[in-house]
Parts: C-alpha cells; sequence; structure tokens
C-alpha cells in the first residue's frame, strides 16, 4: 500500500516538471503573440487574434488528442516518405509540454498585452530619446515594469495550469493522476489514491499562491494604495 | 485528408449524440451550480464566521484541484465505498451513484459552483454602500433588500465573469470522456479516430464543434449584457 503512495509521490516531480516545462514554452508563445498583436502590422495582429480565439475556444483535451495522435501520425508518414521503416512513437511528455504551452500562450498573450498596454507611452519614448534600441529599451524599462501588471493574470494562469496537467495522464504520461489511477485499479481501493493525488494539488496551488503573493508585494513595492473604507 | 469518412451517416450520428450529450450535461451542471452557487454566495457573506469558513474552504479545496481528479473522485472513489455499495442497489437516491452520467454532472456541477459562488460573492461584496443605505431609509428589512437590491443588481455585474465560466465549463465537460461509457463529442472523437485511425480529421471535427458552440455563448452573453447591463452604460438622450 506505502509503495503506491511514495510512487504517486514520485509522481508529483513529473506533474511539476511537466507543469514548468509548459510554462516555459507558454511564457514565450505569450511574448511572441502580445509582440503580434500590439505590432503596426495588420497581418501579425489578425494572426494574434485568430490565435488567441481560436485556442480559448477549443477544450485542451481535444487539443492534447490532436497533437499526441496527430503528431504521431504525421511523424511517421514523414519518416516513411523519407524511406525509413522505423516507426516513431512521440514521447507524451513532449506532446503534452507542446499543447499545454501552445494553449496557455494564448492566455499569457493578453496577460501580457494588457501589462505592456498599461504601462504609460512616455516610458518607453523617454528610452528611445535616450538612444535605447528596441531590446534594450524591452529589457530595461518595459519587462521590469510589466512583471507588476502582469503577475495577477499570470497567477491565473498558473494555477490553471497546474491543474491542467492532469489532462496529459490521459495520453500516458506517468504523473500523478496517472499512478493514482493504476494504484486504484490494482488495489481497488480509488478514494484514498485521489483524495491523495487532490491533496498534492491543493499544495502545489497553494504554494503558488504563497509565492507569487510575495512576488506580487516585491514587484509593489513603491506603488501606493488608496484605501477605500 | 478523408473528410468523407466523418460525414458518413453512422458517423455523423455519432457526433450528433456526443453533442447532445455535451449540451445536456452543460445545461444540467449550470443549472444545478447556479442554484448550488446562489446559497454558497450567501454562506460566503454572511455574518456567521463558522459558515463563512465552512464554505470558503469548500471552493479553496475546489478550485485548488483539477476537475478530472474530481470526476474520478466521485465516479471510481465513492462507488469503492461499503456505504454506499451497501445502498447503490436500491436505496434511493444512492442507485444514481452506479451511473456515469450522474457521476459526470455531480463533479461538473460541485465544481462550477464553487467558481460561480465565489464571483458572486464579490459582487455581493461590492455592492454600493448608498444602494443599501437607500433601501434602508425606505424601511425594506434585511431580506427584502437582499433580494430586492443586492442580489438583482450583484447578478447583473457577475455577468462578464459568468460568461467566462459558461465558456470554460463547455471545455470541461470534455472532460465527460475520461469516464468510460459516455458518449459525449470528444468521446465520438475518439471513437472515430480509433475506428478508423483518422486523428486530424477526427479531432479537428470536434474542436470545430466546441469552437461553433463557444462563439454562440459568448454571442447570448453579449446580447443579455447589453439587456441587462444597460443602465451601467452612457445614457442615451
Amino acid at each position: 500500500m506505502n509503495a503506491y503512495y511514495f510512487s504517486i509521490l514520485q509522481g508529483s516531480l513529473m506533474t511539476v516538471a511537466v507543469a514548468l516545462a509548459s510554462l516555459a514554452v507558454a511564457v514565450l508563445f505569450g511574448l511572441l503573440g502580445a509582440a503580434a498583436r500590439l505590432s503596426p502590422n495588420r497581418l501579425a495582429v489578425a494572426a494574434g487574434t485568430v490565435y488567441t480565439t481560436v485556442i480559448r475556444g477549443i477544450p485542451d483535451l481535444v487539443l492534447m488528442l490532436l497533437v499526441f495522435y496527430g503528431g504521431t501520425m504525421g511523424l511517421n508518414y514523414l519518416v516513411t516518405a523519407m524511406g525509413s521503416k522505423a516507426s516513431v512513437d512521440i514521447n507524451p511528455f513532449v506532446a503534452g509540454v507542446l499543447t499545454l504551452g501552445f494553449i496557455y500562450g494564448a492566455y499569457m498573450t493578453e496577460t501580457f498585452r494588457g501589462a505592456i498596454l498599461a504601462i504609460p507611452r512616455g516610458q518607453s519614448e523617454a528610452a528611445l530619446a535616450f538612444g535605447m534600441g528596441r531590446a534594450q529599451t524591452f529589457l530595461r524599462i518595459i519587462a521590469p515594469q510589466m512583471v507588476r501588471y502582469a503577475l495577477p493574470g499570470f497567477t491565473n494562469n498558473w494555477l490553471v495550469l497546474i491543474k491542467s496537467t492532469a489532462l496529459v495522464s490521459l495520453i500516458g504520461l506517468q504523473e500523478m493522476t496517472y499512478l493514482s489511477k493504476q494504484a486504484s485499479a490494482a488495489t481497488r481501493s480509488p478514494f484514498a489514491f485521489f483524495l491523495f493525488t487532490a491533496a498534492l494539488f491543493l499544495v502545489f496551488t497553494s504554494a503558488s499562491l504563497w509565492v507569487l503573493r510575495k512576488a506580487n508585494d516585491h514587484y509593489s513595492l513603491g506603488t501606493r494604495r488608496a484605501q477605500l473604507h | 485528408m478523408k473528410w468523407d469518412v466523418i460525414f458518413q451517416p453512422e458517423n455523423l450520428a455519432l457526433y450528433g449524440q456526443g453533442i447532445l450529450t455535451t449540451l445536456h450535461l452543460l445545461m444540467a451542471s449550470l443549472a444545478i451550480g447556479a442554484v448550488l452557487a446562489l446559497g454558497f454566495a450567501l454562506a460566503l457573506t454572511s455574518r456567521w464566521r463558522v459558515l463563512r469558513a465552512v464554505v470558503g474552504a469548500y471552493t479553496y479545496v475546489v478550485r485548488g484541484t483539477p476537475l478530472l481528479i474530481q470526476v474520478y473522485l466521485i465516479y471510481y472513489g465513492l462507488g469503492q465505498l461499503e456505504w454506499i455499495q451497501a445502498r447503490w442497489d436500491d436505496i434511493w437516491p444512492w442507485t444514481y451513484f452506479k451511473e456515469p452520467f450522474f457521476c459526470a454532472l455531480l463533479a461538473f456541477s460541485l465544481n462550477t459552483a464553487a467558481y460561480t459562488a465565489e464571483m458572486l460573492a464579490g459582487a455581493i461584496r461590492e455592492t454600493n454602500a448608498g444602494e443599501i443605505e437607500a433601501a434602508q431609509a425606505y424601511g425594506m428589512g434585511s431580506v427584502a433588500i437582499l433580494w430586492r437590491i443586492v442580489l438583482p443588481s450583484a447578478m447583473r455585474r457577475t455577468l462578464p465573469a459568468y460568461s467566462n465560466e459558461v465558456v470554460m465549463m463547455l471545455q470541461s465537460t470534455s472532460l465527460a470522456s475520461a469516464v468510460p461509457s459516455m458518449l459525449d463529442v470528444t468521446s465520438a472523437a475518439s471513437r472515430v479516430y480509433s475506428k478508423f485511425y483518422l486523428p486530424f480529421e477526427a479531432f479537428l471535427f470536434a474542436a470545430g464543434i466546441y469552437l461553433v458552440a463557444t462563439f454562440a455563448l459568448v454571442g447570448i452573453f453579449r446580447l443579455a449584457e447589453r439587456h441587462f447591463l444597460a443602465y451601467l452604460g452612457p445614457h442615451k438622450t
């Protein structure tokens, strides 16, 4: 019995790995998406808008199955076309991370776009007047201030993302949801195992909330807050 | 791409059945969830600290754990408990726990209730103090104030956030496919995929169905907002 709990605990490392890797991909897509939506190029704006609207209208699970099964078939087709007889399997970790990253990149796009828009225009104009390049302006002036405006939305997206990693179990990645389901089938006592996994998720979400609240306090230093009551 | 396979009558029928199940799950869980959410929101804003703490803990746990785990807990987990096993053969309402549809519906309803309750509670807390004072000045009792002043206004102001929740719920119904023998849109796609080995066609078609449903829901809520929130916009002269 204890061995099962231990394996679920080990699976939680996989959950964290999937979540963090997906987050990295999502932040990348989010920055690209925000850049596209804020660019003067109409085509880029349209592409960014289609990305965020379409992704948010399709369930995570359907996209994941599409990437996993579709990707496997597409790759095999490609390999056969190149004259090889080998068959390729997509790694569920890679498929999960790419799908979750792509999906939450759409949510991050909106968060980052709002954060960039919240920074007064004068900031980047002043940077340009000082002779900074566009990259330098972004890294030194925009990005540090963006963090404060983006953190609340980022926190939300991250919490939803962690919980979505449970879906990767459905394409066979052995993270804690998958392992708890296996343990349930083997021992016929699902209640305790699922409760244990739920508790682990709760630990992750609670810890994230605490860390991000600290970060929020840190990045909001020096901002004045008015009290209504 | 072999789209003609998708449009064979028996496969279209499969998707059609899936759409019905998905819509049924969505409507029913939203309806049950809304009723529960109203009760929970009143508890969250009540004067009794214990009640606030209990319901607050409930929404915190539900919002902090994946819906998939909640579905598993109810479908696989509860069926294991001897107390329920002793009853689910003949004693109402425990007989329902044998049905996959009921288990999915229960998990979805309890989940959306937690999210909606927090939104509604937030809107209730932010009710303009002047509105309540005016009602008190007219001599309304606290129940009358709640039903005639606070709730109608709070529910309207929850509408934009609630439309997001409804769209999220539509996406979440795809988790019903994790319960064996459920046939929602996602399971229909999975069946077509495994029968014909056409992943792109099967899942893209499902994605298209969800996309259309999402746009329809967004459109409906935009109309509802225009109607119910008109008084918050600029006045026409």
